[in-house]
């Protein structure tokens, strides 16, 4: 029997711009002290994708993330992380798929430096070139569901919304308007950024998301490989549960097992 | 082979760690020699800002315990390292004791520097709080709207220069040999065991015992995970001499570091860029702009110097130090942020391979599996 959730996305499997992925988890690369960690989360998350700042690094550099992504066996979701203009976003695009041969790409273009906010209007700008040279974008934007649809209607093949701003843990600051973007979404909605802990994945799922990404939550915890098991729990539970369809909220308490009405078990 | 030049070690790089371990076997009667593809401290050496950091650097898990416990036992080595350079070249140790202060701009980095402390804390570790004023008392030049700060007082840094330098001196005094521009194109193996090297102008030197101390650049010799971690560094010059400020001071993506003679080392970026040594823009602004905002008087410094290095990083952060079982080569590589700190103790350790002791497991090459180990 197919869950609720499971017939709203046609299937169980998580689909993301053609592509099958193992888990509704994505991993973030950023802020893990040694590679060695690293390395440990990916396989302590289950995750089949995991994105790289391709501004930060050199993806030609032998022996180093690529190649043990590579070995990992998990797929590189390359990011415009550090851009702060279409252009430059576009550049680190073209970039990424030349080094790396994916027309995947997480569109970041960032507004402020404070605060890493996305730049709506020059995001939506860099999507739409993005996706006219070919590429798969996938655009971290603000959590407004009126500018998610823009970004949908432009051909993109996710929206992430944020939950709050990267690296805050500050959790779905407005859970609300998370939930507006998944109930009108034909696309995949990733959160992207703002998770602190297991809880804020497990509700973004809840609220009918597809899909978490998390980063700092994990590399930056105490232990990042035990978070990111936990993480991944969360993401699969809160999943789970969306699909089984919670019980209505309700002011006044209401007995578990009413004495009327109750059917003879024997 | 009669002809070929003999030695009991040689060691492959004149970084400060294998000018360490030559020194130190020089001192046992071993013949000695140094071979240096450029010229001494030209590597990671140079850029490196010499904080003697256990404590402030220490990473959660049992990876970062084991490097505590590493660089615990080298700190507590370098006063009498620092003391007996000194006497070698006949000048007073430049080895700073003056501690660190790991700062907070705000509230976010208070909160981080909180569960900083706690976990210090819990380790039984020297660390204390300071309230902003207090942490201006003792360095006035601190912006006045600094958070917090936490003191590390037992922390100390050397300018790895002056080191190499003062171990340039000493290991010639004790006979050791160096050759620079010898790049070492292979390590020549007898019946399977690592007996010399061949450069790449094709002469042959015998060696009972072959080091590679060759830091990011080891994995063109041996089979070990090392890949480089480009840091960009700054030395600032006050024209006034010294005196701005006395502590290390540490902050969230950055540390400044005061040597003799009004310099300021400010660094650093890591950047997984492979070989890559340029110098870019942003890494410089980000130190400039984060640094000022705690220590405003450092803009009115000179620019002495901007360059650029390449940690040998390792997949746990942690050295690989000892023989390798299959052909009796010795690795001292893998560093990463702590070689100066590590080297007193990484020598005595290259001594006991060579003497044939076993070493500690934290720190054998073999731990990395070719499961996990990068390229």
């Amino acid at each position: 029997m197919q869950s609720r959730a499971a017939e709203k996305t046609g299937t169980t499997a998580f689909v993301l711009a053609g592509r099958e992925l193992p888990s509704r988890l994505i991993l973030g690369s950023g802020g893990f002290t040694s590679l060695e960690l690293l390395a440990q989360a990916v396989e302590a998350s289950g995750s089949g994708l995991v994105t790289v700042a391709i501004r930060r690094i050199d993806p030609a550099a032998r022996g180093s993330l690529v190649d043990l992504l590579d070995s990992l066996g998990v797929a590189i979701l390359p990011n415009t992380a550090g851009c702060y203009t279409a252009r430059d976003a576009i550049a680190t695009a073209r970039l990424a798929r030349e080094a790396l041969q994916t027309d995947l790409i997480k569109l970041e273009v960032i507004g402020d430096e404070r605060t890493l906010l996305p730049d709506a209007p020059e995001l939506l700008a860099a999507a739409e070139q993005l996706i006219a040279d070919g590429f798969e974008v996938l655009p971290y934007t603000t959590d407004d569901p009126i500018l998610a649809r823009r970004l949908e209607d432009a051909g993109c093949a996710a929206v992430m919304p944020l939950g709050s701003p990267i690296g805050s843990g500050m959790g779905i600051a407005n859970p609300y308007n998370i939930a507006l973007i998944c109930e009108q979404a034909s696309v995949p909605v990733v959160l992207d950024a703002g998770v602190g802990t297991a809880s804020d994945a497990a509700l973004a799922m809840e609220l009918g998301c597809s899909a978490v990404l998390s980063a700092s939550a994990i590399s930056r915890a105490e232990d990042p490989v035990a978070m990111a098991a936990a993480i991944a729990g969360a993401v699969a539970a809160g999943f789970a549960a969306r699909g089984a369809g919670r019980i209505p909220r309700r002011l006044y308490a209401s007995a578990s097992s009413p004495l009327a009405g109750m059917p003879d078990l024997g | 082979m009669d002809a070929m030049e003999r030695h009991d070690v040689i060691v492959v790089g004149g970084g400060l760690i294998g000018l360490t371990i030559a020194w130190r076997a020089a001192q046992r009667g071993l013949d000695v020699l140094v071979l240096e593809r450029d010229g001494c401290a030209h590597g990671a050496t140079r850029a490196a800002a010499g904080m003697l950091a256990p404590i402030a650097e220490i990473d959660f898990g049992t990876a970062g315990e084991s490097l505590l416990a590493l660089g615990l036992e080298s700190a507590t080595a370098w006063p009498a390292f620092a003391d007996e350079l000194a006497a070698a070249i006949g000048e007073p140790s430049r080895l700073r004791t003056d501690g660190t202060l790991i700062l907070a701009r705000d509230r976010d980095e208070a909160e981080a520097l909180e569960r900083q402390l706690a976990h210090r804390e819990r380790l039984g570790l020297p660390v204390e709080r300071l309230l902003a004023s207090e942490a201006r008392r003792i360095e006035p030049a601190l912006v006045p709207s600094l958070r917090m700060a936490l003191s590390l007082p037992t922390e100390a840094s050397v300018d790895p220069r002056w080191v190499c330098d003062a171990l340039l001196v000493a290991m010639r005094a004790a006979g050791a040999e160096l050759r620079e521009g010898a790049a070492v194109a292979s390590v020549t193996r007898e019946s399977g065991v690592a007996r010399g090297v061949e450069l790449e102008s094709g002469e042959r030197l015998a060696g009972e015992h072959v080091v590679l101390a060759t830091g990011a650049w080891a994995g063109a010799l041996a089979n070990v995970p090392v890949r480089p971690v480009k840091g960009q560094i700054m030395l600032l010059r006050d024209p006034e001499g010294e005196g701005l400020v006395t502590h290390t001071l540490r902050f969230e993506h950055g540390y400044l570091v005061p040597r003799a003679d009004g310099i300021y080392a400010l660094g650093a970026s890591a950047e997984e860029r492979g070989f890559d040594l340029t110098i870019t823009a942003r890494p410089l602004y980000e130190l400039l702009r984060d640094a000022s905002e705690l220590v405003p008087g450092i803009l009115d410094l000179e620019v002495a110097e901007i360059s650029a290095g390449l940690r040998p990083g390792s997949p746990d952060n942690l050295p690989m130090i000892g023989t390798v079982k299959e052909d009796g080569l010795i690795l001292a590589c893998g560093h990463y942020r702590n070689g100066i700190l590590l080297a007193p103790l990484t020598a005595t350790m290259v001594l006991d391979a060579i003497a044939g002791a076993e070493l500690p497991d934290v720190v054998a090459p073999a731990r990395h599996t070719h499961a996990t180990v990068v390229g």
